[in-house]
């Protein structure tokens, strides 16, 4: 008996999709050339796949401030904020956040998955009620249940199943926090925020989280997210987003206008016991940040970019599992053609998401796109017409494979 | 209405059908893995249609403690007479 037994069926599964082809979870890109290219094996590959939102990775003056950040700060921190003191640009990157949201306070935490730890398991305790979507981020199903609070999870965007739960605990003291995402990361639907506030201003004792993961620099006039695009921030109580998308770095935040938010620099595991955030990651997001405020036109573009390929596969007859948005989730109709087709795409010069149960919603098996400002409309074009060479490429072999059978 | 014991596993058997294409024959002790071969996701969708029918919460934390039909039938009972 091994350890490792309990992979067994896991391993064979992802055995399988090897022998299919290249290996989708495990690409390395030998050399990354832009935001939205990389030399994978000596040939260039276009990046539909990197949640690069606003493509500022390659952003000079980000690139300048990061660099002289390390000069100045050194490359690591070597250690946590609480043993090891906060930087004062921690402090600032989280008054500057803090800001740009019009929030009291925020907490930066070294990755997006962290921040959920570190929010909910600070926020929520083991006598405390928190209902999630079910779609919810493994982040945010990781963090309740580090949490230990009770967990009741509500249909996937449904303000009215949330709403009928909140009615049959209407007589439990405890305290709840309502979990959901601004735009739901696989399928890329937006969460009807408007309609969920409704609901909460039913039950007034509940709190409202909203991760902002997805929608961060995206949605709203100012890219504060989807609370801003329904006009619902005063609404949110807490939110979390990450900087590992449209901020182009590697870390975490959570935000409220609660003064007891604090409590959780002495309280929240997550963020108590693991190493601050780097000098270089700090920076970075400082700077993107600010082309976020200076440079609405990024979100102009992706949003151009984004109807172009929505448009591009709907009418190459795809479908698409929500409306236009820089997340574009394309169906296959199983798993063989799923992977044959991302592999098809790969060897085309797309590298795109593959997307399986149970990490998908409903059993889908997806070819998972995410736009970005800096997609050129050739590169959008190239995208879509791959897309229709790969379905027809998957149509022969799929054909090959039933005659066989 | 008031539910038994029995009126609460039937009505879990038929919620079941949809999880039970191959139509193995559902007792007491049939394992809800090992039998019916469902995967977390399915139970977690199992769930969710339970709690529907029954107008009842299960908190995810009893999931890891149900493996048979009875140990479900007895989740539901135990929520049921906290409502």
């Amino acid at each position: 008996m091994s350890l490792f037994d309990k992979y067994n069926q896991v391993n064979a599964r992802h055995d399988r999709l090897v022998a299919a082809g290249r290996d989708p979870f495990n690409v390395c890109m030998d050399r990354i050339v832009s935001a939205t290219e990389a030399i994978v094996d000596g040939r260039e590959v276009i990046l539909v796949g990197t949640n690069n939102y606003l493509g500022l990775t390659f952003d000079p003056d980000c690139i300048e401030s990061t660099v002289e950040a390390i000069r100045r700060e050194g490359t690591g921190t070597t250690g946590s904020r609480i043993a090891n003191g906060t930087y004062a640009s921690h402090r600032a990157l989280e008054q500057e956040i803090a800001a740009f949201l019009g929030r009291r306070s925020a907490m930066v935490f070294p990755t997006g998955y962290q921040a959920n730890l570190g929010v909910i398991a600070g926020l929520a305790g083991p006598k405390d009620i928190i209902l999630l979507d079910s779609d919810s981020h493994a982040s945010i199903y990781d963090g309740c249940r580090l949490s230990g609070a009770t967990l009741i999870r509500f249909r996937h965007n449904s303000p009215a199943d949330l709403d009928k739960r909140l009615e049959r605990l209407k007589d439990d003291s405890s305290s709840k926090l309502v979990i959901v995402e601004g735009i739901y990361s696989m399928l890329g639907d937006q969460a009807p925020l408007d309609e969920f506030v409704d609901v909460k201003r039913r039950h007034p004792s509940v709190e409202l989280l909203v991760d902002e993961a997805h929608s961060l620099g995206v949605f709203g006039d100012n890219g504060r997210g989807i609370a801003e695009a329904y006009g619902v921030e005063k609404d949110v109580d807490y939110v979390v987003g990450t900087f590992s998308k449209s901020l182009g770095a590697v870390g975490g935040f959570g935000a409220s206008d609660n003064p007891e938010f604090e409590q959780l620099r002495f309280t929240s595991r997550p963020y108590m016991f693991t190493a601050s955030s780097s000098p270089s990651s700090v920076a970075t997001a400082m700077a993107t940040l600010s082309k976020i405020k200076s440079q609405p036109q990024l979100r102009k573009q992706l949003w151009e970019n984004a109807r172009a390929l929505y448009k591009g596969l709907s009418d190459l007859g795809f479908p698409i599992c929500a409306a236009a948005s820089p997340i574009i989730a394309v169906k296959l109709p199983s798993e063989e053609a799923a992977v044959f087709m991302w592999n098809a795409l790969f060897s085309a010069g797309v590298y795109v998401n593959l997307a399986l149960p149970p990490g998908t919603p409903d059993g889908s098996c997806l070819l998972r796109c995410s736009l970005s400002a800096a997609h050129t409309p050739a590169q959008v074009q190239r995208v879509c017409e791959v897309f229709d060479q790969a379905y027809r490429a998957m149509k022969v072999w799929r054909d090959t494979q039933s005659a066989a059978e | 209405m008031q539910w038994t014991a029995d009126k609460v596993q039937e009505e879990v058997v038929k919620l079941l059908r949809p999880f039970n294409p191959k139509g193995i024959e559902i007792t007491s002790d049939t394992d809800l893995s090992a039998d019916l071969f469902m995967d977390s996701v399915a139970a977690m969708n199992l769930v969710m249609e339970i709690e529907d029918r029954f107008e009842i919460d299960i908190p995810i934390s009893l999931l890891p403690d149900v493996n048979s039909l009875q140990d479900l039938v007895d989740v539901v009972l135990a929520q049921l007479s906290k409502g």
